[in-house]
């Protein structure tokens, strides 16, 4: 179903140039999901979201919100707003001050947008350091007083550039999991930029696989980890085996692995590398073809039967763990 | 505790007080310099400004003489105002021009290449000589100079201007000539640290180009519009030579006044008017410092 606020890219390209950065792009986000565009650097999910900002200019195609055509306005009449990967906080002005930036610009009384201000600074539980400077916050606090000050506008979509990249991993985790709480209780869209697979696994509903100016695979999150359909998708999101055999390339889980004797195996193989990582053990084999896969095993399974570097095993796995990749 | 641990260990068999003598030994070539060519100079000004003068001779005393008669002179004062007219009018024009142009620079020019060699298009004007500068603005500037003639040409005046060379005109035109520079460095400079993301950030948040411009630019180049300001100011107060020939001898500032009491020998007046001066800069410039922390920009 078609909501109000509806986000869709139609073939939205991005030229540099000679160069094409976003090549033809099209995709719809429903209203309310949280949705990461997830890509290696250069890929064109960058350029992808600064378009949607309004940062960037349109090359070709369109963004439309609610089925307005938003590719042509000024990024604060869009709906959308945007937070910025180093934050992009005014350091001249305070927490309160920054947040009550925009509607400052829009002429609102100091009272007033102080008080909206204060509202969204414990939104995000940052109302005793709200007159601090930016250069007195730490990473974390600092991309909440950004968070307020994008969703003062009340934005219908909120666009996030790499917004975790700059925090230590202890933080991001714990970051994430606060940004996830706060789109379910805002109920509006997110789209998030990274490069990591395993953030992108943890926040999205659903998950654009960016690669090389196009959308290699896109779609519900769980539906592309299970059944990624190219190699570079299957390689991206890891966990995941690509494996040319006499059928084709296929990309089979490593947790889908299962080690046998080498009769009756789908593959024979030698293991190289046996590590240990606390609940399970990853195992690599080499297998015909010059190439290596990992098995994810239980910590249970491994050591109830116990493998040797250089041990010739074999590979098996359950016909639907396969999964043919085009290309 | 650690760290003072760390300094009573010998890593490389110097002591502690050896380590204190090459410590004072390192900053010595500073100090010296500094002492012998800034601290020597001045106390030597000083002292000489309480010394007394006769029509034909100077000795040494310690009396208020030469202050007394500065500071009761109707013509100081004068004088005086004229020094800041010229800074207050010199630092607005600079100021507006170095802004403008840095600005263009920092936020306009994409490419660093041609940040770079635009930049350097600003200082040509510095290899030649502050004199020669000056001078090259009399035959343009004269009664039957160019631009005279051109304006009488096309018909937009009748009569040659006359307030274009040796006025109050033609001095501030020197001055902003030649201290434009000045404000474009450290502004250009305070500008190419400003994150562009900010900029995005304005926009992002409905400011107009306006807006940006005064609630986020102008906000964040504050020490370089303070460090040119005071470059600009200083340079203005303790200018002699400019007035001089600018003004063709009719308008004096302190230094004027200095020059002349030297021309006359008159060094206790010269250094008591001299003191005067430096105490004023260094006022304002205290001023100046305290509303805009430009420790970052050092």
């Amino acid at each position: 179903m078609r909501q109000k606020l509806d986000l869709e890219l139609v073939s939205l390209t991005k030229r540099y140039g000679g160069t094409i950065a976003v090549d033809a792009i099209s995709y719809h986000f429903y209203a309310g999901t949280y949705a990461c565009l997830l890509g290696p650097s250069g890929c064109g999910k960058s350029s992808t979201l600064r378009m949607i900002a309004g940062h960037e200019t349109v090359s070709d195609g369109a963004v439309t919100l609610g089925g307005r055509d938003i590719s042509q306005l000024p990024p604060a009449k869009r709906g959308t707003a945007m937070m910025f990967q180093n934050y992009a906080l005014f350091p001249h002005l305070t927490v309160r001050d920054n947040v009550a930036f925009s509607l400052r610009m829009q002429g609102v009384d100091p009272a007033t947008r102080h008080a909206r201000a204060g509202e969204m600074l414990e939104l995000v539980d940052m109302t005793s350091l709200a007159d601090r400077l930016p250069a007195q916050l730490s990473g974390g606090q600092q991309q909440r007083a950004a968070l307020a000050r994008a969703l003062i506008t009340k934005p219908d979509v909120l666009l996030l550039d790499e917004p975790l990249s700059a925090l230590d991993p202890f933080l991001r985790i714990r970051m994430r999991a606060e940004l996830k709480k706060l789109q379910r209780e805002l109920g509006i869209t997110f789209v998030h930029v990274t490069h990591g697979q395993d953030e992108a696994l943890a926040l999205a509903d659903e998950i654009v696989v960016m690669n090389d100016a196009r959308i290699e695979q896109a779609g519900r999150t769980r539906a592309v980890f299970e059944a990624p359909k190219t190699a570079f998708v299957a390689r991206f999101l890891g966990s995941h085996n690509v494996v040319s055999i006499p059928e084709g390339l296929v990309a089979v889980r490593s947790d889908a692995l299962e080690i046998t004797s080498v009769d009756g195996a789908k593959l024979p193989g030698t293991i190289t590398n046996i590590e240990y990582q606390g609940t399970h053990v990853a195992l690599t084999a080499a297998v015909p073809g010059a190439q290596e896969v990992t098995a994810l095993l239980s910590d249970k399974d491994f050591f109830g039967n116990p493998r040797e570097l250089g041990e010739a095993i074999g590979l098996d796995w359950e016909a639907e763990a396969a999964h043919a990749l085009a290309g | 505790m650690a760290l003072r641990h760390h300094f009573k260990t010998k890593p490389f068999g110097v002591s502690v007080r050896n380590t204190s003598v090459i410590g004072w030994l390192l900053a010595s070539p500073l100090s010296l310099v500094l002492l012998v060519f800034l601290v020597a100079p001045i106390t030597m000004i000083v002292v000489v400004s309480f010394w007394g003068a006769t029509e034909w001779s100077i000795y040494p005393a310690f009396q208020f003489d030469n202050y007394a008669f500065l500071l009761t002179s109707d013509v100081t004062y004068r004088v005086f105002l004229n020094t800041l007219k010229y800074a207050a009018i010199t630092w607005v024009c600079t100021l507006l021009i170095g802004f403008t142009v840095a600005y263009y620079l920092a936020f306009h020019i994409r490419s660093l290449t041609w940040q770079i060699a635009l930049f350097l298009l600003c200082t040509i004007p510095f290899l030649t000589s502050n004199i020669i500068r000056m001078i090259s603005w009399i035959p343009f500037l004269g009664r039957n100079g160019i631009a005279n003639s051109t304006l009488i040409s096309m018909g937009v005046i009748d009569e040659p201007l006359e307030w274009l060379l040796f006025s109050d005109f033609s001095v501030v035109l020197a001055f902003v000539h030649l201290y434009t520079l000045f404000m474009v460095v450290p502004i250009f400079n305070t500008m190419m640290r400003i994150d562009k993301s900010l900029i995005e950030a304005a926009a992002d948040a409905g400011a107009t180009g306006w807006q940006t411009l005064w609630h986020v630019i102008v906000p964040l180049t504050k020490p370089g519009i303070m460090i040119g300001t005071i470059f600009v100011v200083a340079l203005v107060m303790g200018d002699f030579i400019t007035v001089r020939f600018m003004s063709g001898s009719q308008s004096a500032n302190m230094g004027r006044l200095i020059q002349n009491d030297i021309a006359l020998l008159q060094y206790p007046s010269a250094s008591a008017t001299a003191v005067i001066l430096l105490i004023t800069v260094l006022l304002l410039i205290g001023t100046l410092l305290r509303f805009v922390d430009i420790r970052k920009e050092l």
